[in-house]
């Protein structure tokens, strides 16, 4: 088996990487002020929808049910799909995947393919295995051709190139488009890029998509985009590729109004993205008539065995937690050495990969809960991380002293008075280290957290000691 | 490749029993029964029916087009063609493509209005604008629907040329998602494409900007029926 996913079982582990980027003030700026423009954006939109927790609840209920039923849907998907004149083929793998696609361009003389934009591509590094086959993609969407122009690596799912700010892309577009000229405004970038990519648009005879949706009662694929470069790809070329993971089906077109709903909201924070694609295998006069999809596992079946964390799967790629997340905000995306950034990130990589790579990623987070808030399809991000890091304790593949902690948590907090003993214990220890109410170098595994953050000392009283007091003084 | 698209097989290979059986161990299938009862269970409290009177659906459908940056124009049926004159005039344009059923009643006299069925993409690239109608439309989004149909066209017409002028009818226009994608005609295998504004990014500083490889101009008369 060859699971990839992007270049993440190579990357450095988070801790290293995000110290680093924490410095870099540019990049944090940047990040910060792109969540912070989409947080609020997100906030108005979601606020005016008066059924918004129901249209949680129904679209997790959806993918649920789906996940449940898996081969079912994927096979109707597959019939509806291929009576509409579609081909649809399956890859247990990242080569696999790379194979079939490279095999279909190659038998028909494609030297040139335009891409619209695909995660899903660029976790099997399909690329890279393009290039080596002597065929050029070209990224379409503004934010990866950023990328792709940079020779940079994707910072969030949505807005791959979001650490990039307005006067960066502007000098970027001018050395690799070869302009003289060009305005400062986000319209002129736009601009620019539009007349870039026209020539290839109109040329290309083959595209490659993702999809965000495949519908199993209809075998339809509906892509959500923006910019226009997505109906160019799935409609101009003469062969059109979907690469897909195969949680990427719903079961009928009906569902599609509960994600359509929720995924511009919480992406984009627009009441609808400008244009959403919805096309059924090949329809005479219009459109690719030689139309593939690719189904792809590459890890996903041994997400979907764990219970207690299969609802990684559910996931819509709507970026939400990530904009949300505190430490993502700090780091930007490239700290979690995978193309899955954020909180999403840090559940998915290690559990695609399998858990002996990656495994600082479920500690990237402070389990402050902001990330299931936001979840369009109320994915308990944080409860996912806890189970992720029991099983890399579990597996012996956490420090030494990490394990020993965890389990002397497990058996304080399981209990009360132990838990109030323990609080005692830690006040005494303290002492030695605090420094104006902030516990600074801590010894052993502690220093990791101490070295990137101040933590702050326990009070005299805890909660539970001062509330035993309240009630016990009072005579109800 | 034609022998091969009206060749409707399913491809069978071994990555298909593999990713099949390996699913089949994760979660162990069940009865067909089954999954239709779950699926028919799952909850769907949210708003699907609208609550809005005609005006108030029809005022909310142009805020929030305006709120994208199209123009909206508001006429009776058989002031349709003038209208189209005025918005021509108003973003400076003489000659539009349209798609063969679009009735000439919408057609003012003083422009000039061609055929789309025979131009090349080349061709299209070169053209001023394109007017259609739709198949329906989403006031809280300020979506519209078209699907290849006579009036509606092919996706590329209403994709290469800079500026689209739609003809919407206000009782196309229904108030919820839910609402106007069950309104569209039944034939689903024809491709749908709903637009809501022109083409946009928000990929720069996460602010949208309007115009980029769509129709960067979008124009929309709303027009009521004749009585
Ligand atoms: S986990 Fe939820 S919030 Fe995060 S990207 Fe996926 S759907 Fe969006």
């Amino acid at each position: 088996m060859s699971i990839r996913v992007g270049k993440a079982a190579q990357a450095p582990p988070f801790p290293a990487v995000a110290k680093q980027l924490v410095h870099n003030s540019q990049i944090r700026h940047n990040v910060r002020h792109a969540t912070d423009v989409i947080r609020n954006k997100r906030a108005r939109v979601v606020d005016e929808m008066p059924d918004w927790q129901q249209l949680r609840d129904a679209g997790h209920r959806i993918k649920e049910h789906t996940l449940h039923h898996l081969d079912r849907y994927l096979l109707q998907f597959e019939e509806s799909c291929t009576r509409a004149g579609g081909k649809v083929h399956w890859a247990a793998d990242a080569d696999e995947a790379n194979r079939i696609v490279v095999g279909i361009l190659q038998a028909n003389g494609e030297h040139d393919v335009i891409k619209v934009k695909t995660m899903t591509s660029d976790e099997i590094q399909l690329n890279s295995a393009l290039e080596a086959a002597g065929i050029t993609p070209y990224e379409t969407d503004l934010a990866d051709l950023i990328v792709q122009l940079g020779e940079d690596q994707p910072s969030h799912i949505v807005v791959p190139a979001l650490h990039r700010n307005r006067m960066e892309i502007r000098e970027l577009f001018l050395r690799k488009m070869g302009l003289e000229t060009l305005g400062e405004k986000a319209e002129d970038l736009a601009a620019a890029a539009r007349a870039y990519l026209r020539e290839k648009f109109l040329r290309v005879r083959a595209a490659i998509s993702g999809a965000n949706f495949l519908i199993a009662e209809t075998g339809s694929v509906c892509v959500v985009e923006s910019e226009g470069n997505g109906r160019m790809c799935l409609s101009l070329p003469q062969t059109l590729i979907t690469v897909a993971g195969i949680e990427k089906v719903i079961p009928t077109f009906q569902d599609l109004e509960v994600f359509l709903q929720l995924l511009p909201r919480s992406a984009t924070g627009e009441r609808m993205n400008p244009y959403n694609s919805i096309w059924t295998g090949v329809t005479p006069g219009d459109g690719p008539q030689e139309f593939h999809v690719i189904l792809i596992d590459n890890g996903r079946t041994s997400v979907l065995a764990d219970e207690e964390s299969r609802e990684t799967l559910d996931c819509i790629r709507c970026g939400a937690c990530l904009n949300v997340c505190p430490v993502y905000r700090q780091t930007g995306g490239h700290a979690y050495g995978s193309i899955y950034a954020g909180p999403i990130g840090a559940i998915v990589t290690p559990q695609l990969l399998g858990m002996e790579h990656s495994q600082s990623l479920p500690y990237a987070s402070s389990l402050c809960g902001a990330c299931y808030e936001v979840c369009p399809v109320k994915i308990n991000i944080p409860e996912v991380l806890i189970h992720l890091r029991n099983k890399v304790v579990q597996n012996g593949d956490a420090p030494l002293e990490e394990r020993i902690a965890m389990k002397i948590a497990a058996l304080a907090m399981g209990n009360s008075s132990r838990l109030g003993a323990a609080h005692k214990l830690v006040r005494i220890g303290q002492r030695l280290f605090e420094n104006d109410g902030q516990l600074t170098g801590l010894p052993g595994m502690m220093a990791n957290w101490t070295a990137t953050r101040d933590l702050s000392a326990l009070p005299p009283e805890s909660f539970r000691e001062w509330w035993s007091k309240r009630t016990t003084g009072r005579s109800s | 490749m034609v022998e091969q698209a009206d060749h409707r097989e399913i491809i069978l290979s071994v990555a298909r029993e593999q990713v099949l059986s390996r699913i089949r161990q994760a979660i162990p299938p069940t009865a067909a029964s089954s999954v239709k009862a779950g699926h028919a269970a799952i909850p769907r409290e949210y708003q699907r029916a609208g609550t809005l009177g005609e005006s108030a659906r029809l005022t909310l459908f142009e805020d929030r087009l305006r709120d994208y940056g199209a123009g909206v124009y508001r006429c009776a049926e058989s002031a349709i063609a003038a209208t189209v004159a005025l918005a021509m005039k108003a973003r400076g344009k003489s000659e539009l493509i349209v798609p063969p059923a679009v009735p000439q009643a919408w057609l003012p006299a003083e422009a000039r209005f061609l055929p789309s069925n025979a131009l090349s993409y080349a061709d299209l690239d070169q053209t001023q604008g394109v007017l259609t109608n739709c198949v329906g439309a989403v006031a809280i989004s300020g979506t519209i629907l078209l699907q290849h149909t006579a009036d509606n066209g092919r996706r590329a017409i209403t994709l290469i040329p800079d500026y689209h002028l739609c003809i919407v009818f206000a009782d196309q226009v229904r108030e919820t998602l839910a609402e106007g994608l069950e309104a569209l005609p039944k034939s689903l295998s024809v491709p749908i494409t709903t637009i809501s504004g022109p083409s946009a990014t928000s990929d720069i500083e996460m602010t949208r900007v309007k115009g980029v490889h769509g129709p960067r101009v979008l124009d929309v008369i709303l027009a009521a029926r004749n009585p």
